[in-house]
């Protein structure tokens, strides 16, 4: 291998790990869905029961899918945007090492019952210091890379990828600030409604950060790209990315609406929301307005396909998120399936159809051959489509059911139904969400054989920046 | 173009633009979460409040262990059907000595904040052990586990009560030398139950509003 050559090889290992979490973190979600129509198939055993099987499902799509997605990509785009290759290279492969281990001990001691009791930071003290040494090392061979740039100027995805480090970290360390108690036991340095503004702080910004900020990276990396077309306004993406880094943090309060906090603090949560419309279509108005000039392609290329639903999804997210924090629509929204909803629509529609074209786009590149089977891809494309509409309108049907069903009076002024008849109600809606996430993970499973076939005929291929001097190996 | 100007030099130079996001993203976390994690208003006790027992301890530790605030919540809001279905609403001082903070996000099942005492031990136990058994409907799974168990198998008792001691919580050092015995022969199943009854106690005597 010519010493020049862009490091890839990590790029593929990330690739590989995230589909394996993706497919491993969405059976997980299937299974829970099931427990949820059939609650006694987890036959007595602990580590299969609803509780530790659902925070085992969140933590494998967030941090070993999405995150494997996010640093695998970021390591891949800083190279090509910057014209060098990685800095520290043996650190990026540690960064790699790290955190592939700690999914998988984490995963285990969810499984087994270590729980920090606050949701989707679950993972208790030994492996959040374990994070937050892998996440410093993550910085330290992005922004080194960063920082020896070839290009003046530091591309647009970068700034975006940036702010996932940056504020994910700073979110991760003061939410899992904690008292140890034991290896596997540790009490929050928060207490009560302190606590409770503290995870939601953290909660919505690692939504925001993780979910948006990083995947707005990949999207401003990988859709031009593959559209061939420049990003349609460099001036919007300025004016949205301060906004979104700026607004984005306010916004955790309208998880805690009619909650023991403050309400000044649920008021200026529920404003800020409403502000973070702006932002997040200026993003999403971008994005379309790139790939309509080459919309052409998109009867074509099935990885483009993926992202430009994925841009529609995240619209659709982003629209209704702001409408659930109107505190009006929220007391009939929370605490239902409607979050859940909400949740997935973003979690699937967005962050995984955009992982799925990216990589769909990246591993042809990665192996030197084409896709395996574009035929298979399509088949995925409307396979996962229908598995995220279904999912939507099940937990929109059991949401606004039980917002509306749980707040209604009789004449007297009592409650009209009992919490019974309202879960007993919600059954059709989970047998047909388990239906929809079954469909969404045989498209996921699709992929991955797929993929692996695709790479499994790989040429030797190196791609190195432009300009130097070694291994030259073709395309940029 | 004085905003592209001013731009360029934050996107040319990457500790400018390291900086930039950490200020911009620090401002609304400094408002908004710093007065109330500093402030008293809504970390202090309320009046009344016993900080938790042992065997309550090791049942709220249960609790967490198995995840039950993913389907229940324990945060009754200030709305007419809330109130009349679960009971008084929520005050930040009833969770003065809660870490973490247990409200939830999702009610698949009830609402938990008023749960003690309106089921008496036995029925907990039954429900907890085979919930279709008193609650035909019901979709949560069984914990069967927890009766075969003994309570604090890992012998961490003493160790959990000085952390929490250590982070403010009135626990005497007599308390936590007779922990070990308050929880000696007594099953997981009885330290959740005592959980489950300690959970809205301290809000007995409050007037429906």
């Amino acid at each position: 291998m010519g010493t020049a050559s862009y490091q890839d090889r990590i790029v593929t290992a990330f690739t590989a790990c995230a589909m394996f979490w993706a497919v491993l973190g969405m059976l997980a979600g299937v299974y829970v869905a099931a427990e949820l129509v059939w609650p006694t198939i987890n036959f007595g055993q602990p580590a299969l029961s609803f509780g530790r099987v659902r925070t085992l499902h969140t933590t494998l799509v967030l941090f070993g899918f999405g995150v494997s997605a996010l640093i695998g990509t970021a390591f891949y785009s800083v190279q090509r945007t910057s014209h060098v290759r990685l800095f520290a290279p043996g650190l990026a492969w540690f960064v790699f090492y790290a955190w592939q281990l700690a999914i998988v001990l984490g995963g285990c001691s969810i499984l087994a019952g270590w729980n920090s009791g606050k949701e989707y930071a679950e993972l208790e003290w030994p492996f959040d210091l374990a994070i937050a040494v892998a996440w410093v090392a993550f910085a330290i061979v992005f922004f080194g890379t960063i920082a020896r740039r070839r290009m003046e100027s530091i591309y647009i995805s970068n700034w975006f990828y940036g702010a996932l480090i940056i504020v994910v970290a700073m979110l991760h360390i003061v939410n899992s600030l904690a008292m140890p108690a034991t290896l596997g036991k540790s009490y929050s340095l928060f207490a009560g409604a302190q606590d409770a503004v503290v995870q939601w702080w953290y909660g919505h910004n690692a939504v925001g950060f993780l979910l948006t900020g990083g995947f707005l990276g990949m999207l401003y990396y990988f859709l031009p790209k593959h559209a061939e077309q420049p990003i349609w306004s460099y001036r919007l993406s300025i004016v949205s990315f301060w906004a979104f880094v700026y607004t984005y943090i306010w916004a955790g309060p309208h998880h805690l609406h009619y909650h023991a906090i403050p309400e000044w603090v649920q008021s200026l949560g529920m404003v800020m929301s409403l502000i973070l419309l702006a932002p997040s279509w200026a993003t999403m108005v971008n994005g379309i307005m790139t790939v309509s000039a080459a919309s052409q392609k998109l009867r074509t290329d099935p990885a483009l396909k993926f992202i430009v639903l994925s841009l529609a999804f995240y619209g659709l997210a982003t629209f209704e998120g702001p409408m659930l924090a109107i505190k009006s629509v929220n007391v009939f929204s929370h605490f239902t399936e409607w979050t859940i909803g909400h949740v997935h629509s973003g979690a699937l529609g967005w962050n995984a159809l955009i992982t799925f074209g990216t990589f769909y786009f990246l591993v042809p590149r990665l192996a030197g051959v084409p896709l395996y089977s574009a035929r298979l891809a399509n088949v995925h494309f409307w396979l996962a489509l229908a598995g995220v509409m279904l999912y939507v309108l099940a937990m929109w049907g059991a949401g606004v059911s039980q917002g509306v069903l749980w707040l209604s009076l009789d004449e007297l002024g009592e409650v009209r139904f009992s919490f019974n008849d309202v879960m007993a109600a919600m059954k059709p809606y989970y047998l047909l969400r388990f239906v929809a996430g079954l469909v969404f993970l045989v498209g996921a499973m699709l992929m991955a054989v797929n993929l692996a076939r695709t790479f499994a005929g790989r040429r030797t291929i190196e791609v190195a920046p432009p300009g130097s001097r070694v291994g030259a190996g073709g395309r940029t | 173009m004085k905003l592209v100007s001013l731009h360029r030099k934050i996107e040319r130079n990457s500790g400018l633009l390291i900086f930039g996001i950490l200020v911009v993203s620090s401002i609304g976390g400094l408002v908004q979460v710093l007065p109330i994690v500093l402030g008293d208003a809504h970390g202090a006790p309320a009046a009344g409040l016993a900080v938790y027992s042992p065997l309550e301890l090791e049942g709220r530790d249960l609790y967490i262990r198995e995840s039950c605030s993913t389907c229940h919540t324990q945060q009754v809001r200030p709305l007419l059907a809330e109130v009349k279905r679960y009971g008084p609403y929520s005050r930040a001082g009833e969770f003065a000595y809660d870490r973490p903070f247990l409200w939830g996000s999702k009610r698949t099942g009830p609402d938990l904040a008023r749960i003690g005492g309106k089921y008496n031990d036995d029925w907990q136990r039954m429900h907890l052990l085979d919930p279709r058994s008193v609650v035909p409907a019901s979709i949560m799974p069984a914990y069967p586990w927890l009766a075969s168990r003994d309570a604090d198998q890992g012998r961490t008792i003493q160790a959990r009560m000085r952390a929490l001691q250590q982070l403010g919580h009135p626990y005497s050092d007599q308390d936590i030398a007779a922990a070990p015995a308050a929880l000696e022969g007594r099953t997981e199943l009885e330290a959740l139950v005592a959980y489950l009854q300690s959970l809205g106690r301290s809000m007995a005597g409050e007037p429906q509003p």
